[in-house]
């Protein structure tokens, strides 16, 4: 989708967004910004504590039978860098969000509004000022941030709409691109679903008389700035879990390298007593730091508010903006799906598929008489029922003024609630000496029709409409003035290419799909057959789609659902995960907890996986991370103990340079952040397979892979430290 | 290993595992696993409060005698006669009181022995660390002993305070198990059961039955039941040379005392407090191979068995299969490598040229401090048995294994006392472990972690690693402090294996095992205060943690399985939780046990 600000297919590291991460990160090393994050703020108080060891050595008070100051140095530095990777991580996905942020922001520019006097528009009026010329209404000049709920202002043709709210006068075409990136201009108007407006949007042609719904601050488009900058840092239950275990870890950690300190002075006792000569000295506090550093989980510690701020991004790269992170995580978890059958499941439009003839009327007659009955109708049904014709019978389109005659041109009937029918009235002619009726419709309208017209209503038309209801199509009647049934149209719901795929997809996912419809019972099975979908709600009320939320509930289902309507509103606001459709009605989008600007009902597909992609990315590096350890223990703890117990050395399989082994772990620990970043940010790939075999593929990635990785990454690193080779 | 090429003797002179050693570990491991089932189904029907259902009017009868307690100790039952259930709160609270009350009369009986009646050797009143010491192991379910049985301990105190600690602490482990699979198993509950109910049927239905069967077969193979006191006999052949004051030794003074009844119960309920100070090496503690099976049998028999008990009670056995396969994977292959290790035999002795093999007649591999009447293969399978689940009784000297030998056992221990465990708190310990491998698991595939459609929440989590955390804490702390100060220095070997010593002991003390390493002298006032003090807090510690777990579980709606939920009784989901509770000891200990065994080991091989 043409999005202003998407960058998803620009590389990770944009020199625009690195550039100002650097320095972010480095302000990012205020202590007071660390201890939000106990395990990099372990790392930041050892690195100042290393650091300090260094230039205790470089006054010579350093550690008996330590490094030398320079070596300390350097791992100091790397202690640095691993606090610093991790500042600049996060700051590369605040600046991922910062950037989209930015161009939200030009379009918040201060816009000058016009003010209705209150008192001049009470509510309820709107209906008899309907004609009133808009040039007569009384108007102030206000500053667009000044307006405060309830407000109303005028916007007319190339104005900007100054806050969000509700249209309550007028029909205009609204350019709504600064916030979807769809530049098609879309219609609002007063009444109905598609009556409220988004701040910053502009009217393109009309008029419109707005009420503001929001106060200053807490507009959508502030609430879309703040979640993309990532500003809400409200962590969410899940989260704080992964950070008990990381910080239960780190504790654990913390103990086995603090009291290795003792045991290692017992070692070195030992050693003494039995040889006064031995060199054995206690392990140093920058070895235990440097273990400790290497041993807690820095890797996922180190990303974890990247891959936070990275899944918010991602579902604005979809264009939707959620309005808590809880509800992004909960989409990984839906077990039930509510989508609407029509948009969703199906086009919005009926296609006619079919004509029956019937009472020995051929087939050709009745398409014709169909066609011609239709030539006026502009729906998106009449229009197919032409297209029919031509196709089935080749009956080409004629001109409704060609059918009149004598300048009596042929009437077209529209279609009416009350009537339930449209059709023609064709004028007296050499065709049709009498002149010629013709009506489509429902099949009681036109039964009621053909009875009022002096004839008998058709057995066999009754018998092919319950036939046509059971596939799951809509029966048109047809019939003529004469009170004969010429047939039945059939006009199909055409569900989507490739829905029943996606449905498939969803329940290896383990996600049941209930289609909503307001159709009978009888066409909802036969559409939920042909979708694919698990179960279906016919007939559905807004009662009635609540309750059924309510029972999936009780049942300990999270459910999902999108909604656009007012009437949605209660669903919308029960469902765990609820998606307001942009194009809806400000009560939907409150009542909802994300919105999607392009107003797609399949985009929940999407945001279940970006939700699930979000934990498995938290899951795969803690796995990782952890895995990692195995490693760092046969390159330290020889190296760290060679003095005392030289026989360690077996230990020692990667044949380390004893003296940089610790060093190279130290590095390998650091550098592992920042080759993570991408992961982080993208997330990891989701793929719709079963939980278990999922499981199985991530463990042997993350877990397998992290115990394998370090082995030949710290070799690699030791043996370029080597060739280097400052620290003598 | 270089060394050995050129020693004078040729090679081969290690060593190996035998077919009739693998042969005797699978026939146990066969008759282990038949058992499951049967005592698991019936368990689960006694902690559901079904035991009265038991045919031949036994159900009837111990029915009578169940309401009976209740009814003179006051517990609160409801119209139908049955016991009140509570939270998750009043319950703990139980536990504990009842835990102190054990306490207390546990000490008491000690300090007041020489007082009280059944004391046929006049043994005078305990010294007070090691009563405090004694009082908690044996209340906490470790019977570490600090002290020599036959030299110490009263008939009285060792039937009276020992005996019935030994069934009323294994009562407490699946009283607590019960709940925490009721939390489990139970929607939107506000109760997890009684405590005094589960402790009393505990009691009545599985322990006391089991332990007496038990006995029964110990005193047929020759342990000893009586209340006689120790007796003088006459050896065959004088001890000669004399002792140091040159006179000929002609007598030996034999213990006697009522110990097979404590010992069924020491093996069932996973205490491992010996009536004798060598506790199952001793020839009237343990004298056939039948009773070495018998008892190493009942060592694992109730743990191993719970897992079965857990399937049944959450209506999901396969959750049970899952579990007790995670305990098998890694009990297996540790104990094939003990024996295998332990078959070895020693590379010091082989380098004199001494021909370890084993033959007929000849028992091969590493025999300082074993029995010859149990050889390597029973004495690992022992030394694995129990201290895989928290017993801590022995067969043989740990002290003495092959340095990797000695590490199997020590770190089954750290592993936190999961890999069956004790009575009931293996189990536990090991739900706790599924919490964490649940929630990373969940991650892992996308999934809010959820375990038997609970979701796992920081509640969950926060006490999960409380109940990891805790016994690390304490081995490491304990063994650094006791390491630094000269209190702590009693070991008996210099180096490495003396830092062993220390580890094994708070490693022991502090996941509530009770196993020796011997060699280290514990009976100090440090000792007995610092290990008792490990023992109740890695006991209460997780106990109560463990039932908070359950009473935030009950409480929780059950969300339904669909393809999209991590299923918990597959071969991953199994690979995982072995992986979890294998990384975390392995993390937590590692440098640890670097400088102890694993450096003895080195430096054996490379001298």
């Amino acid at each position: 989708m043409p999005h202003p600000t998407t960058h998803a297919s620009s590389s990770i590291f944009n020199p625009a967004i690195v550039r100002p991460a650097i320095g972010s990160a480095l302000a990012k090393l205020d202590p007071r910004v660390q201890i939000r994050n106990p395990v990099m703020f372990v790392v930041w108080v050892v690195s100042v504590l290393t650091t300090l060891l260094a230039v205790a050595g470089f006054v010579g008070k350093g550690e008996a039978g330590g490094y030398s100051p320079t070596l300390v140095l350097v791992i100091a530095l790397w202690l640095w860098f691993t606090v610093l990777f991790a500042n600049f991580a996060e700051a590369m996905a605040q600046g991922r969000g910062k950037a989209q942020a930015a161009s939200l922001r030009k379009s918040k520019r201060d816009v000058t509004a016009r003010k209705v006097r209150t008192g001049l528009w009470a509510r309820g009026t709107g209906e008899k000022q309907r004609a009133t010329d808009i040039g007569t209404l009384k108007t102030e000049s206000v500053s667009g941030a000044t307006l405060r709920k309830d407000d109303i202002v005028l916007v007319q043709a190339g104005d900007i709409i100054p806050g969000d709210g509700e249209v309550i006068e007028g029909v205009a075409s609204v350019n709504e691109s600064a916030v979807t990136g769809e530049s098609a201009p879309v219609i609002r108007e007063a009444g109905g679903d598609r009556s409220s407006v988004v701040g910053g949007t502009q009217v393109l042609s009309d008029w419109l008389i707005v009420r503001i719904a929001a106060d200053p601050g807490s507009s959508f488009l502030d609430r879309m700035i703040a979640m993309v900058e990532g500003a809400k840092r409200q962590k969410t239950p899940n989260e704080i879990a992964l950070d008990i275990l990381l910080a239960a870890l780190t504790i654990t950690f913390l103990l086995a390298c603090a009291t290795l300190l003792p045991y290692s002075i017992y070692a070195v006792t030992q050693a003494k007593a039995a040889d006064a000569g031995t060199t054995a000295s206690p392990i140093t506090v920058t070895v235990l730091v440097a273990l400790l550093v290497c041993l807690i989980p820095t890797t996922i510690g180190g990303l974890l508010s990247a891959i936070r701020i990275a899944g918010m991004d991602r579902l604005v790269q979809a264009n939707v903006i959620a309005t808590s992170g809880r509800a992004v995580e909960a989409a990984g978890d839906v077990d039930v799906l509510l989508l609407d059958k029509t948009g969703t499941i199906t086009f919005g439009n009926r296609m006619a598929s079919a004509f029956y003839s019937v009472d020995g009327t051929t087939a050709e007659q009745l398409a014709d008489a169909a066609q011609i009955s239709s030539l006026a109708d502009e729906t998106p049904e009449g229009r197919s029922i032409v297209v029919l014709a031509k196709q089935k019978y080749n009956i080409r389109e004629r001109d409704m003024h060609a059918l009149g005659f004598d300048d009596k041109p042929a009437s077209f009937v529209p279609f009416t609630a009350n009537t339930r029918m449209s059709g023609v009235d064709l004028p007296v002619s050499t065709r049709y000496p009498q002149g010629r009726q013709i009506r489509k419709g429902s099949a009681d309208a036109i039964e009621a029709y053909v009875s009022r017209m002096g004839g008998t209503p058709s057995v066999q038309a009754r018998e092919i409409v319950n036939e046509v209801s059971k596939r799951g199509s809509t029966p048109l009647v047809v019939a003529d003035g004469s009170g004969r049934t010429l047939g039945v149209i059939e006009l199909k719901d055409i569900v989507k290419g490739g829905i029943a795929e996606r449905f498939a997809e969803l329940r290896r996912m383990g996600i049941k799909t209930v289609m909503i419809t307001g159709d009978n019972p009888v066409t909802a099975a036969a559409i939920a057959a042909e979708a694919g979908v698990d179960d279906f709600l016919a007939q559905a009320t807004p009662e009635a789609k609540l309750k059924l939320i309510r029972e999936y509930q009780q049942g300990g289902r999270l459910v999902a659902m999108t909604g656009d309507g007012t009437n949605d509103a209660p669903a919308l606001a029960q469902a765990d995960v609820a998606v307001a459709m942009n194009s809806g009605t400000q009560a939907a989008k409150e009542a909802g907890n994300m919105v999607d600007l392009d107003s797609n009902p399949t985009k929940l597909i999407e945001i279940v996986r970006i939700g699930k992609q979000l934990l498995m990315t938290r899951g795969s590096l803690t796995t990782f991370s952890i895995a990692n350890d195995v490693a760092k223990y046969f390159a330290i703890i020889p190296a760290a103990f060679m003095s005392t117990y030289p026989a360690l050395g077996t230990l020692n399989i990667m044949r380390l340079n004893p003296e940089t082994a610790i060093l190279s772990s130290v590095v390998f620990n650091a550098l592992i952040i920042v080759m993570l970043i991408p992961l982080a940010l993208r997330g990891v790939k989701y793929r719709p397979v079963e939980a278990s075999r999922l499981l199985g593929h991530n463990l042997l990635v993350y877990g397998v892979g992290g115990l394998i990785v370090p082995f030949v990454g710290i070799k690699v690193i030791d043996v370029l430290v080597n060739l280097l080779a400052f620290w003598n | 290993m270089n060394t050995l090429a050129s020693a004078p003797v040729p090679a081969p002179t290690l060593a190996a595992i035998t077919g009739a050693g693998v042969l005797q570990l699978l026939i146990y491991l066969a008759v282990l696993l038949a058992l499951v089932k049967p005592l698991g189904w019936f368990m689960a029907r006694v902690l559901e409060g079904k035991a009265g259902e038991a045919p031949l009017g036994l159900g009837r009868a111990l029915g009578l005698l169940e309401r009976g307690i209740y009814a003179i100790c006051g517990v609160r039952t409801n119209a139908e006669n049955r016991p009140v259930e509570t939270g998750w709160k009043p319950y703990a609270a139980g536990i504990l009181v009842f835990n102190a009350l054990g306490f207390i009369a546990v000490f008491a009986l000690q300090r007041l022995q020489h007082m009280l009646p059944a004391n046929p050797a006049g043994l005078g009143s305990v010294e007070a660390s090691s009563a405090f010491n004694t009082a908690i192991s044996f209340a906490t379910n470790t019977n570490w002993q600090g002290y020599g049985g036959e030299s110490t301990m009263s008939y009285l105190t060792q039937m009276l305070g020992l005996g019935v600690q030994n069934v009323l602490s294994a009562a407490t482990g699946i009283a607590v198990l019960a709940a925490l699979i009721r939390g489990l198993a139970r929607r939107s509950s506000a109760t997890i059961g009684n405590c005094w109910a589960d402790l009393t049927r505990v009691t009545l239905y599985i322990l006391l039955p089991l332990s007496a069967v038990l006995a029964l077969a110990l005193v047929s193979q020759g342990v000893v039941q009586t209340f006689r006191g120790p007796q003088e006999v006459a050896l065959i052949v004088p001890l000669s040379p004399a002792t140091s004051d040159g006179v000929a030794v002609t007598t030996q003074t034999i213990p006697l005392g009522p110990a097979a009844s404590q010992i069924a119960i020491k093996q069932l309920g996973t205490n491992g407090g010996g009536f004798f100070n060598v506790n199952s090496a001793h020839p009237l503690e343990n004298p056939t191979a039948l009773s070495n099976f018998l008892q190493a049998l009942a060592i694992l028999l109730i743990p191993a068995a719970l897992c079965w008990t857990f399937g049944e009670m959450v209506r999901d056995r396969r959750q049970g299969w899952a579990v007790l396969a995670a305990m098998l994977v890694i009990f297996v292959p540790l104990l094939t490598a003990a024996y295998a290790l332990e078959a070895r035999g020693n590379p010091a002795i082989a380098a004199f040229g001494v021909d370890t093999t084993a033959s007929l007649g000849e028992l091969g591999g590493n025999m300082e401090g074993k029995e010859a009447r149990f050889g390597v293969v029973n004495s690992a399978l022992w030394a694995a048995a129990t201290t895989a689940a928290s017993n801590g009784s022995v067969n043989s000297m740990h002290d003495s294994f092959t340095p990797l030998g000695g590490l199997i056992p020590m770190w089954l221990m750290q592993l936190g006392e999961v890999v069956f465990g004790g009575a009931g708190s293996g189990l536990y310990g090991m739900l706790m472990f599924v919490i964490v491998a649940v929630f990373v698991a969940g991650l892992m595939v996308g999934r809010a972690p959820e375990y038997l459609g609970k979701k796992i929440e920081p509640f969950e989590m926060k006490m999960a690693m409380v109940c990891v955390l805790v016994p690390c804490a304490i081995v490491l702390v304990g063994t650094a402090v006791a390491v630094l100060i000269p209190e702590g220095n009693t070991t008996s070997n210099p180096g490495p294996h003396g830092f062993s010593q220390i580890l094994y002991a708070f490693s022991s003390a502090g996941n509530n095992n009770g196993s020796a390493f011997a060699g280290l002298a514990a009976n100090t006032p440090f000792y007995n205060i610092a290990l008792g003090l490990a023992m109740w807090f890695s006991r209460f510690w997780i106990i109560v943690p463990v039932l908070a777990v359950a009473g935030s579980l009950a409480a929780k709606r059950v969300s339904p399985m669909t393809s999209g939920t991590l299923p918990t009784h597959t071969p991953v989901f199994v690979l995982m939780l072995v992986a979890v509770v294998v990384i975390v000891g392995a993390l937590t200990f590692v440098p640890a046990l670097a400088l102890g065994p694993v450096v003895e080991h080195l430096q054996l091989v490379s001298k």
